[in-house]
């Protein structure tokens, strides 16, 4: 026993990695220090060193030889250090074969590099312009690691980052006349909340609007359509709804126009009306438009007042102890509703607002009546205490005056 | 026959198969003793009415409370919201129970100041301190029978601080949670412990209690005692019946007037039902008659002197100070009978003094 | 004149006794009486009648203070889930077309499992048992 013991330490401690054979690139390189040393080191964490790949793999050459000359000679297939324009090229030639892939990782996709170059990345690279992002850009170079790893460059959470480590470079977009305040806005937005803050991975962050590999900022028409990929109440209401066709007309990006695109804040019933109004900047407050917007926020209001209200009086009910867990959930459908017809907004129409605010007034008024026939109970529960206590003290009043006429000192009887 | 006639009849019947004469010629010679103290004289019997209203309302919650971890909640749920007067019945049921605990403090504590554990009352103190064991017993079990957060809890901790005693720990531990961690089986003991067990022997300890009190009578403190001595007088007394069963009458009304105020106006909450998979809640700490030891306990470092779990040295000291608290009429008196009283007052003082801020400590920290 | 004070004395005593004793026995018997619904509602509910519900449609039923959707795949197949997203606690729909769970929000979709089939939301919606008793639908927790 102690013998194979032996041996398996000597396999583990001489064989540079399981699967692959010799690799000089990597002892050669690791024991060099500085720059030259910093791939060897990185490559050990890399999901393809991982699967068995090597640097040859890449970048060419004969990692079984020893000798420098030999190992690094063109003879042997060595490229050297890949020039950014042939990057994507490179690593399409394994992740564009779906064949290939498939021993690998059978459900990955394999049109990364199709939809690469129809991006504006892609563009640019093909036309020579060495400035634009190619894959180890944003997925790393010698330790590249899964999208689903939380260290890597493109995990969700790190994603809008990695984005900004260019496109918030006012030097590097300069050329490019893109503005450079996305990252900045986005974090101010409630996608970026839901994310960092409550680690939602399903919230949106650059890629889910632009697309990853195909990034692309999405044509004005099409926005609508991309927000409703989650949103796809909204979105339905919109394309029915007169804006839809107004603002294609007018050459605008639906949902942006009142939400914003990167800094797409909490919405609220002040989008409607007053200083922050977003209908005021198309609408004057006396067109059809205006008016209707200012009837909305109003319709809106009274189901929050109503809502609010009822909740006091429950409150005040649960807190005197009186159990209205019944009306309590019904006041949730309320609620509810009151989401229906802030949803209902994108549509446009008044009535369509006020329909589920009516419904949502009716429960309610519903629930203030449960709050206030609870608070009729607890009164009669005092009313029955005040009652008792009366009996009780005019029966202690009794004794003691029972018991003052026994022991009267003198007793002054008739 | 007239009414008047029938009523003599049945009384002499009643008397000749129950000894009533008996009984009636010995209440109608009791007396109490009337001085500055008297006063105290009504919290044994405050705390045996609310025993009493205890027994009365636990037997009308058990028409419709149900010991399984499915239905305890719910069932007390039905009672506060379904159940008509159900709010009040359970409300009383848990106000009472808090102020049994605490008059019967004071009861305990009156007695050490009044010195009424003297010879030959010793056994009546032993079996009140037993009592007040139970009732202790009576509070720990019923707390879990609601089956909410706090209940399962706080029954968690108390368990827990058990099964760290050397030894037989483990074992006191496994019987009272009927297995290795708080669930239905615990719920089924506690609910056997708190409406079988634990009365039979509360009943028992509680007629030994009363007979001897009426044996003995009631005992006036030692001054007053010497006072009426050197004057040669008796010590001025009242007639049990009817003067002061009056006054005790009055006393039980007063408590069911705070009583019934506190249940409407107060109303004990149902809180969520518990889920032993969540964490305990932060701040969580037992109801305040368990609050000076569990604060005591939280002070002590864990470990003190040779690697001894400080939980442990608490645990030990809270045996050891049960055990001299019940022994009290023994080393009250030296060799030669006279009593040692600065040090029963110091002792008495300085343990009303630790539970009283301890309590305090533990509610606000 | 003592006489009189005697009498009012005897009354209030009298009365106040009686009244008070009353004040305690009225809410204790009150209390025997057995309330109309005679049980807790424990860890199942009435979902209503079969007939109710046609085949292929669902609808939302209150289970103590959270909903359940309730599930009539077939004349003979009945299905019930939790009806709050996992998402971020919207109630979830069933959207006959497709046989599958919806939720307006951001567009989760569960499956006739409760698992996640599309969206955003992070877990499976929580299974309930449903059986028939009778010609009535009754959900429980399961076990």
């Amino acid at each position: 026993m102690k013998m194979l013991h032996m041996a398996g330490l000597f396999w583990v401690m001489f064989a540079p990695s399981w699967s692959a054979t010799k690799n000089s690139c990597q002892q050669c390189h690791s024991s060099l220090g500085g720059d030259l040393a910093t791939p060897a080191l990185l490559f050990k964490k890399d999901i393809h060193s991982q699967h068995g790949f090597g640097c040859s793999d890449c970048h060419g050459g004969d990692p079984e030889a020893d000798d420098p000359e030999t190992a690094m000679s063109r003879a042997r297939g060595f490229r050297g250090k890949i020039a950014r324009t042939a990057v994507p090229k490179l690593c399409a030639r394994c992740h564009s074969d779906a064949t290939f892939m498939h021993k690998y990782a059978p459900q990955q996709r394999v049109d990364q590099y199709a939809q690469y170059q129809t991006s504006v990345h892609g563009k640019r690279i093909a036309a020579g312009d060495q400035a634009a992002a190619t894959c180890v850009d944003c997925h790393g170079i010698h330790n590249i690691l899964q999208v689903k790893d939380t260290l890597s460059p493109v995990h969700p959470l790190r994603l809008p980052a990695t984005c900004a480590h260019c496109h918030a470079d006012k030097a590097r977009m300069a050329k490019y006349n893109i503005p450079t305040d996305q990252f900045e806005e986005y974090r101010k937005s409630v996608h970026w909340e839901a994310l960092e803050k409550r680690g939602d991975l399903s919230a949106p962050s650059c890629a889910s609007c632009h697309g990853n590999h195909g990034a692309t900022p999405p044509g004005v028409n099409s926005v609508a359509a991309v927000c409703g990929t989650c949103h796809v109440l909204m979105e339905s209401l919109y394309e029915k709804s007169p804006h839809q066709a107004a603002f294609v007309r007018m050459k605008l990006a639906g949902c942006v126009v009142c939400h914003g695109n990167h800094a797409v804040f909490q919405p609220s019933v002040k989008m409607l009306q007053g200083d922050s109004s977003v209908c005021a900047q198309c609408h004057d407050a006396t067109s059809g438009g205006g008016i209707a917007a200012t009837r909305m926020a109003a319709s809106l209001n009274s189901l929050t007042a109503a809502i609010k209200v009822s909740s006091e009086i429950l409150g005040r009910a649960t807190r005197d102890g009186m159990e209205v867990s019944e009306p309590q959930a019904r006041l949730q459908d309320a609620q509810e509703l009151l989401i229906k017809a802030r949803v209902a907004v994108h549509a446009f129409d008044l009535a369509a607002v006020q329909a589920p605010v009516n419904e949502g007034l009716k429960i309610t008024t519903e629930t203030y009546q449960a709050g206030l026939s609870a608070l009729k109970e607890r009164d009669r529960r005092r009313l029955g205490l005040g009652i008792s206590l009366i009996t009780i003290v005019m029966t202690i009043a009794g004794l003691w005056l029972a018991i003052r006429r026994l022991e009267k000192p003198s007793g002054t009887r008739g | 026959m007239n009414l008047l006639t029938a009523i003599k009849r049945i009384r002499s019947w009643l008397d000749e198969r129950l000894g009533l004469e008996d009984i009636k010629s010995f209440l109608v010679h009791k007396t109490v003793p009337r001085h500055s103290a008297t006063l105290w004289y009504y919290f044994g019997g405050i705390t045996l009415f609310l025993f009493v209203i205890q027994v009365l309302t636990g037997i009308l919650l058990l028409l419709y409370y149900r010991p399984t971890v499915s239905e305890a909640y719910e069932s007390v749920q039905f009672i506060m919201t379904r159940v008509q007067f159900g709010w009040l019945v359970r409300s009383i049921h848990s106000w009472s129970a808090n102020l049994m605990i605490f008059t019967a403090f004071v009861h305990m504590f009156s007695v050490v100041f009044l010195r009424s554990f003297r010879r030959p009352r010793e056994v009546v103190w032993l079996s009140g301190i037993a009592m007040l064991g139970l009732a202790l017993g009576f509070g720990f079990s019923g707390y879990l029978l609601p089956w909410n957060t706090i209940s399962y809890f706080a029954t968690k901790v108390g368990t827990d601080m058990a099964a760290s005693m050397p030894g037989i720990g483990y074992y006191v531990a496994r019987f009272l949670r009927g297995g290795d961690d708080v669930g239905g089986a615990t719920l089924t003991r506690f609910f056997g412990f708190h409406v079988a067990v634990l009365p039979g022997f509360m009943t028992v300890l509680l007629l030994v209690h009363l007979v001897l009190v009426q044996k003995f009578g009631i005992s006036s403190p030692p001054k007053i005692e010497q006072k009426y001595q050197r004057r040669g007088e008796p010590i001025p007394a009242m007639k049990f019946f009817p003067n002061f069963f009056l006054r005790e009458l009055m006393a039980w009304y007063a408590t069911l007037g705070v009583l019934g105020s506190l249940a409407a106006i107060f109303p004990w909450e149902l809180g969520t039902k518990a889920d032993p998979f969540a964490p305990a809640p932060a701040g969580i700490r037992p109801e305040w008659y368990f609050l000076a030891p569990f604060y005591t306990l939280k002070l002590l470092p864990s470990h003190v002197w040779w690697g001894i779990e400080g939980e442990l040295i608490g645990l030990a000291g809270f045996a050891l100070l049960a055990f001299f608290w019940a022994a009290l009429p023994f080393w009250a008196i030296n060799r030669q009978g006279v009593e040692r009283s600065r040090l029963v007052t110091g002792v008495g003082v300085a343990l009303l003094a630790y539970l009283a801020s301890f309590s305090a400590l533990g509610y606000w920290r | 004149m003592a006489t009189q004070r005697r009498t009012i004395l005897n009354w209030l005593l009298g009365t106040g006794f009686i009244a008070s004793i009353i004040s305690f026995l009225y809410p204790a018997f009150k209390f025997m009486n057995p309330p109309t619904v005679p049980e807790a509602a424990v860890n199942e509910v009435s979902a209503g009648r079969v007939a109710d519900l046609e085949p292929n449609s669902g609808k939302i039923i209150r289970f103590g203070s959270k909903p359940v959707l309730l599930i009539r795949l077939s004349q003979t197949e009945w299905r019930a889930f939790s009806a709050v997203c996992t998402h971020l606690n919207c109630t979830v729909q069933y959207q006959p077309t497709g046989r599958q769970i919806w939720c307006a929000c951001h567009n989760g979709l569960y499956n006739l499992n409760g698992q996640v089939v599309s969206g955003p939301p992070p877990r499976p919606l929580e299974e309930y048992a449903v059986r028939l008793r009778g010609d009535e639908v009754i959900i429980a927790r399961r076990a």
